[in-house]
């Protein structure tokens, strides 16, 4: 197997203000299972297509956001090696018992430049669930996908100060690669990371405030699973930023709207494949419109400040 | 019986701006003002998540009583809220209301956030 040490995004975990109506939305609306709630409140969710147990965990608090965005490693000894080159480049890296969220494995944590939470786990159950994807002889699905049909927590585009070092941190640290980026004469706007084949795990924006959420990705099939997202926002008055329309950056059809805490969700389908003998794609400040909303080719005023 | 179940319709109006929005005390003051200038009038408020998360509805109210639900503490402090700072998206009329648009900017907000600090 030639993916070695991180895997994928395994585990978001957002801030809201009303947990109630937040379950209705990411559960009723775009079609997460919920898997359950904790002793201490926190709710576990899972798109129908992924295999663990959770990937999106929700705690109430006072103030909308996100705590922390979590990768998966392939094992405990890629673990220990991203933990040593982390702390070699200066970074305070923090234990995470094993079972601090039910079925998940110890995690180490550490705080990027931008303000997040980073975290790497490599253990994580794998779902007990009736409606869990099957591996014999499997049928697409075994209950048919409610909502906008989300299969997966696909990525995340976090904002904040010093981008730059972020991604010597991802390059250098956790083997990431930049496929796509923004630059301006004021330097570095954006930068679009993978560890995979898809076009983007994580982006950063530049942004003065840290440790900023702009959105959480949910995966859908395909571009009429995103015109029946956008239908499912129209009739439960979900407020909608923008879309469905495409992003130049990574090709993949989107919309961009909001959950009942205000935090930015997208519906994402498509996107390029990435290989890693790919050289990276570089736009311009004159073009950046079009790399964020193609079909627009100019980013709204919420683009840049309306973050949680 | 009269008027037991009647609802009271107030006016919102926004400084600086010749908005008038009729706001019954059962809809949130942001709703009314966006019905009462449709596009392609410019809008008096930015308008965000509509659910009291993203700060995009900002106001601060000059004049006028009101109720409000959970708004996030990152975008009103509860001293703002003692100064009238609410988010549009959070508010409801309890009588007719001036109000004026109070976004913060990324840049402000955290400069706003890092002299409350010091
Ligand atoms: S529109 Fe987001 S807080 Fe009001
Ligand atoms: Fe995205």
């Amino acid at each position: 197997m030639s993916q070695e040490g991180l895997l994928r995004p395994g585990i978001a975990q957002l801030r809201v203000l009303d947990m109630e109506e937040s379950v209705r939305h990411y559960v009723e609306y775009i079609g997460l299972e919920l898997v359950g709630t904790g002793d201490d409140g926190r709710v576990y969710l899972r798109g129908y297509d992924e295999f663990h147990r959770h990937s999106v965990v929700l705690r109430e608090a006072d103030e909308a956001g996100i705590d922390f965005f979590a990768f998966k490693a392939d094992n405990q000894k890629s673990v220990d090696r991203f933990r040593k080159n982390l702390e070699a480049y200066g970074l305070e890296v923090r234990d995470i018992p094993a079972g601090e969220q039910p079925g998940v494995g110890a995690r180490i944590s550490f705080t990027v430049p931008t303000g997040h939470d980073i975290q790497i786990f490599a253990e994580m159950e794998l779902s007990d669930s009736p409606n869990a994807p099957e591996t014999k002889n499997p049928y697409i699905w075994n209950v048919e996908p409610k909502g906008m049909r989300a299969q997966r927590m696909d990525h995340c585009l976090l904002y904040g100060p010093d981008i730059n070092e972020v991604e010597k941190i991802f390059t250098e640290c956790l083997d990431f690669q930049t496929p796509e980026r923004v630059e301006t004469p004021d330097g570095t706007l954006g930068i679009w990371m993978t560890v995979s084949n898809k076009a983007h795990d994580i982006a950063f924006v530049n942004h003065p405030e840290p440790g900023k959420l702009h959105h959480l990705a949910f995966f859908l099939e395909n571009w009429s699973d995103v015109g029946h997202a956008a239908d499912i926002m129209t009739r439960y008055d979900i407020s909608r930023d923008v879309g469905p329309t495409r992003h130049g950056i990574t090709r993949g059809q989107t919309i961009y709207f909001f959950d009942p805490s205000g935090n930015r969700n997208e519906v994402f389908a498509g996107g390029y494949t990435y290989y890693k003998d790919q050289p990276p794609r570089v736009w311009d400040h004159n073009n950046v419109g079009r790399g964020i909303f193609y079909y627009e080719r100019q980013l709204n005023e919420a683009f840049l400040s309306v973050v949680t | 019986m009269a008027d037991v179940d009647a609802i009271n319709v107030f006016n919102i109006t926004v400084r600086g701006s010749d908005v008038v929005a009729p706001c019954p005390e059962t809809e949130r003051v942001l709703i009314a003002l966006e019905q009462a200038a449709p596009f392609p009038k410019p809008k008096p408020v930015n308008v965000g998540c509509r659910k009291g998360g993203c700060g995009a509805c900002r106001i601060r109210v000059l004049s006028g009583d009101y109720t409000t639900i959970k708004m996030s503490r990152a975008h009103v402090t509860e001293a703002e809220e003692a100064d009238g700072y609410v988010l549009a998206c959070r508010v409801f009329p309890a009588s007719d209301m001036e109000i004026e648009p109070a976004f913060l900017t990324p840049h402000e907000r955290m400069e706003m956030r890092k002299a409350e600090r010091d």
